[in-house]
C-alpha cells in the first residue's frame, strides 16, 4: 500500500543508502501522496471535480485557512503555537468594514486592520517572551479576549459594507486564479524563501529545535519569536481583509475554530508540532488536501456531518501513519 | 524575613487575594452578588464546567490536553436526551456514562498507547464528535418527553436541603476526584507521569495505562456534565457544548494548574472555575455586556499565570 514498504522490500542490499534516502523523501512528503490520492478519488467519483473552474475555486476556498496556516507554520517551527489567529482574523474583518462605514477610505481601513493584526501578534509574542509563559496559555487567553474585542467593536451584530464597490476591488483574476489565491501562493513562496534563505529563517528553526542550544549559540531567541508572532498576526489580518472584500459583511463569530483548521493543515502537511522541522511547501500540501477533501465531499452531496467525521478520521489516520512510518525508518536504520 | 514570608503568602494565595478584592469591588457596586440566591445560582451554573474540568485536570496533570470535551459534551447531552426517551432515565444515564468512558478510552488508546500527539488527536475528536452528533440527531433539537412523570429532571433542577442538586454533584465529584488524585496510588502515578514520564517508567509505572485512564476519567466526567446539562435544559441542540473546552481550560489555568504537567489539584480547578463564574456574574451584575467577560478572562489568565511564574523564579521577566 504505501510506497515506502514496497521500496524497502524490493531493493537489493547495496542500494540501502539510496533506499534510505528515497524512503526519507517519500516519508517526509507523504502529504502530496495523500493529495494525489484524494484528487484521483474525487475525479472518479464526480465529473465536476477535475475542472479548471472547480480547482480554481478549491484554491480560493483553501487560501483563507491557508493564510492563517502560513503564520501558524512560522510560529510552530519556532516551537510555539498561536490559538488566537481566528479571532484576530475576525477583528481585522470587522475593522476593514466598520472603519469604512464610519467614513474612512478603503486604504485607511485596510491599513488599520493590518496594523491591528500585526500589533496583536506582537503583543502575543512579547507576552510569551517577557513572561516565559507557554504560548498555548497566552494565545488561549488571546482567543477569548480578541473575540471579546470583536464583539466590543461590532456590539455583537454583523456589519455590512455601505459602499459595495469595495467588494469589486478583489475581482482580479489571472486566468482562473483569483486574487486571494494569488496572494496566498505568493506569500507561501515569499515566506518559504524567508525560512530557507534568511538568517531569521535559519535561526527560527534552530530555536524550535533546541532553544537552549540556540541561546548558547548566541541566537536572540526572543526576537525571533516576537517577529514570528507578529507575522502570524499580520497574516491573520491579511486573511480578514481579503475575506472582507469577498463577503462585504463582518460576522462577529467569523473565523471561529479556524485556528484549529490552520493547525490541522500545518500538522497534516508534516511540519513537526514540537518545532524545529517543517516547511511552507508541506503546509501548502496540507491546506490543499483539506480544501480538496472538503470540496470533493460537497460535490458528492454528502451531508455536513460526513465532512466533519472524515476530517477527524483523516487527521488521526495521517498521524497514525506518520507514527508507524517513523518507527519503520528507525527500525530500518539501527 | 518578614518580607519573604509575605511574598510566599502572596505566591500561594495571590489568586485568592485578587479574587477577594474583586468580590469587594463588585459587592459595593452590586450588593446582590453576595446574596444567597445569586451565590447558589452561580455555583449551579458552573457545576457543568466544574465537573468536566475536574476530569480534564487528570489529563492536564499528565502533561496532556483534552480539547474534545466540548464536542463530547454536545454528543453526550444529545445521547442522554434521546436515550431517556427510549430507555428511561436509568438506562439513559448508564448509556451516557458508558459512551463517555468509550470516548475517553479511544482518546486514551491513541494518546497513551499509540503515543500520538494529544493536541492533534483531541482536535480530530472535536471534529469527529461534532460530526457524530449531527449524524445522530440529524441536526434537529431533541427534547425530553414526559418530563413531568420522570425523575430525571431532579438532577438538573431539583434541590436538596435548599441547595440545587448540580452543586451536590459537583461537590461529590470534587471529593471523589480529590481522593483519587491526592491520596491514591493511581493519583501519585498521574503526578509522576506528568512530572517526568521517562523517570516514571523507570520506577515501574506503566505511563501508557496512566494516560489511558486519565482520558477515561475525562470522558466519564464529560458524561456526568452532559447528564446535568440534559436534565437542566430538558433537551439538547447540536451546538450546546460549543466552546466549553476553552472555558474549562481557562478555569484550570486560572486555578493554577500548569499545562506543563506534574502539578495541580482538584480544589484549585474548582476554585479556578468558580472564580471565572463569579467574575462573569459580577461583570454582568455591574451592567457590562456579556462579551466584556472574555476580555477580562484574557487579562486574568495572563496575569494569574505570569504572577505565578514571576513568584517562582523571583523575577518578573523571564
Amino acid at each position: 500500500m504505501n510506497p515506502a514498504d514496497t521500496n524497502a522490500g524490493a531493493q537489493p542490499e547495496h542500494h540501502s543508502a539510496y533506499r534510505a534516502a528515497l524512503i526519507d523523501i517519500v516519508l517526509r512528503n507523504q502529504i502530496w501522496g495523500f493529495l494525489l490520492l484524494a484528487v484521483i478519488l474525487f475525479s472518479t467519483a464526480s465529473p465536476f471535480f477535475l475542472t479548471v473552474n472547480n480547482l480554481a475555486n478549491v484554491l480560493t476556498q483553501g487560501a483563507f485557512i491557508g493564510l492563517l496556516a502560513i503564520g501558524m507554520t512560522l510560529v510552530i517551527i519556532n516551537g510555539e503555537i498561536d490559538l488566537s489567529v481566528g479571532a484576530t482574523m475576525a477583528l481585522a474583518l470587522a475593522l476593514a468594514i466598520g472603519l469604512q462605514n464610519s467614513g474612512f477610505g478603503p486604504g485607511t481601513a485596510i491599513l488599520a486592520a493590518l496594523a491591528t493584526g500585526a500589533f496583536l501578534g506582537f503583543l502575543n509574542g512579547a507576552v510569551v517572551v517577557l513572561s516565559g509563559m507557554h504560548s498555548f496559555v497566552v494565545t488561549l487567553g488571546g482567543l477569548l479576549g480578541i473575540r471579546g474585542l470583536v464583539f466590543l467593536y461590532t456590539e455583537g451584530d454583523a456589519l455590512m459594507i455601505a459602499d459595495f464597490t469595495y467588494t469589486e476591488l478583489v475581482e482580479i483574476y489571472l486566468g482562473p486564479i483569483s486574487l486571494t489565491a494569488m496572494v496566498f501562493l505568493g506569500l507561501i513562496v515569499l515566506f518559504q524563501w524567508v525560512l530557507s534563505n534568511t538568517r531569521h529563517g535559519r535561526e527560527a528553526f534552530a530555536v524550535g529545535d533546541n532553544i537552549e542550544a540556540a541561546r548558547d549559540a548566541g541566537i536572540r531567541v526572543g526576537r525571533h519569536k516576537i517577529i514570528n508572532f507578529t507575522l502570524c498576526g499580520l497574516l491573520a489580518a491579511v486573511c480578514g481583509v481579503l475575506l472582507s472584500m469577498r463577503m462585504g459583511t463582518a460576522e462577529p463569530q467569523a473565523g471561529r475554530i479556524w485556528e484549529l483548521w490552520a493547525i490541522i493543515a500545518v500538522v497534516l502537511g508534516g511540519t513537526r508540532l514540537q518545532g524545529g522541522y517543517g516547511s511552507l511547501w508541506k503546509t501548502l500540501g496540507g491546506v490543499l488536501t483539506l480544501a480538496v477533501v472538503q470540496n470533493g465531499l460537497r460535490l458528492l452531496n454528502t451531508p455536513n456531518y460526513v465532512e466533519l467525521i472524515v476530517m477527524g478520521g483523516v487527521l488521526i489516520l495521517a498521524l497514525g501513519l506518520d507514527r508507524i512510518l517513523t518507527y519503520k525508518i528507525r527500525a530500518g536504520r539501527t | 524575613m518578614q518580607r519573604s514570608a509575605l511574598a510566599e503568602f502572596l505566591r500561594r494565595n495571590g489568586l485568592l487575594v485578587g479574587f477577594a478584592l474583586f468580590v469587594v469591588i463588585v459587592a459595593f457596586d452590586a450588593p446582590a452578588m453576595l446574596g444567597m440566591n445569586n451565590v447558589l445560582s452561580v455555583l449551579r451554573q458552573i457545576s457543568i464546567v466544574g465537573v468536566i474540568a475536574i476530569g480534564v485536570t487528570f489529563v492536564v496533570v499528565t502533561e496532556r490536553l483534552d480539547l474534545s470535551v466540548g464536542s463530547g459534551l454536545t454528543l453526550l447531552t444529545v445521547l442522554v436526551v434521546e436515550q431517556h426517551n427510549a430507555l428511561g432515565p436509568g438506562g439513559a444515564i448508564f448509556m451516557t456514562l458508558l459512551a463517555g468512558a468509550a470516548i475517553g478510552a479511544w482518546n486514551g488508546l491513541l494518546i497513551g498507547y499509540f503515543r500520538l500527539n494529544a493536541l492533534i488527536v483531541t482536535l480530530a475528536m472535536l471534529s469527529l464528535l461534532q460530526g457524530l452528533t449531527l449524524w445522530y440527531s440529524g441536526g434537529a433539537n431533541v427534547n425530553i418527553q414526559g418530563a413531568s412523570e420522570s425523575w430525571f429532571p431532579v438532577i438538573g433542577r431539583g434541590a436538596l436541603f435548599g441547595i440545587p442538586v448540580p452543586i451536590w454533584v459537583l461537590l461529590a465529584t470534587a471529593v471523589a476526584a480529590s481522593i483519587l488524585l491526592g491520596r491514591s496510588r493511581f493519583g501519585r502515578s498521574v503526578f509522576a507521569v506528568g512530572g517526568n514520564e521517562t523517570a516514571s517508567n523507570f520506577s515501574g509505572i506503566d505511563s501508557r495505562a496512566v494516560v489511558f485512564f486519565a482520558y477515561v476519567i475525562s470522558g466519564v466526567a464529560t458524561a456526568l456534565g452532559a447528564i446535568i446539562m440534559g436534565s437542566r435544559v430538558l433537551g439538547a441542540q447540536s451546538t450546546i457544548g460549543q466552546g466549553y473546552e476553552l472555558t474549562i481550560l481557562a478555569g484550570i489555568i486560572i486555578g493554577g494548574t500548569s499545562l506543563l504537567g506534574g502539578t495541580g489539584s482538584i480544589w484549585r480547578t474548582v476554585l479556578g472555575v468558580a472564580m471565572l463564574g463569579f467574575l462573569n456574574n459580577g461583570l454582568l451584575l455591574m451592567g457590562y455586556a456579556y462579551y466584556v467577560q472574555w476580555l477580562v478572562t484574557w487579562v486574568v489568565i495572563i496575569a494569574a499565570v505570569w504572577i505565578d511564574l514571576a513568584a517562582k523564579r523571583g523575577r518578573i521577566l523571564a
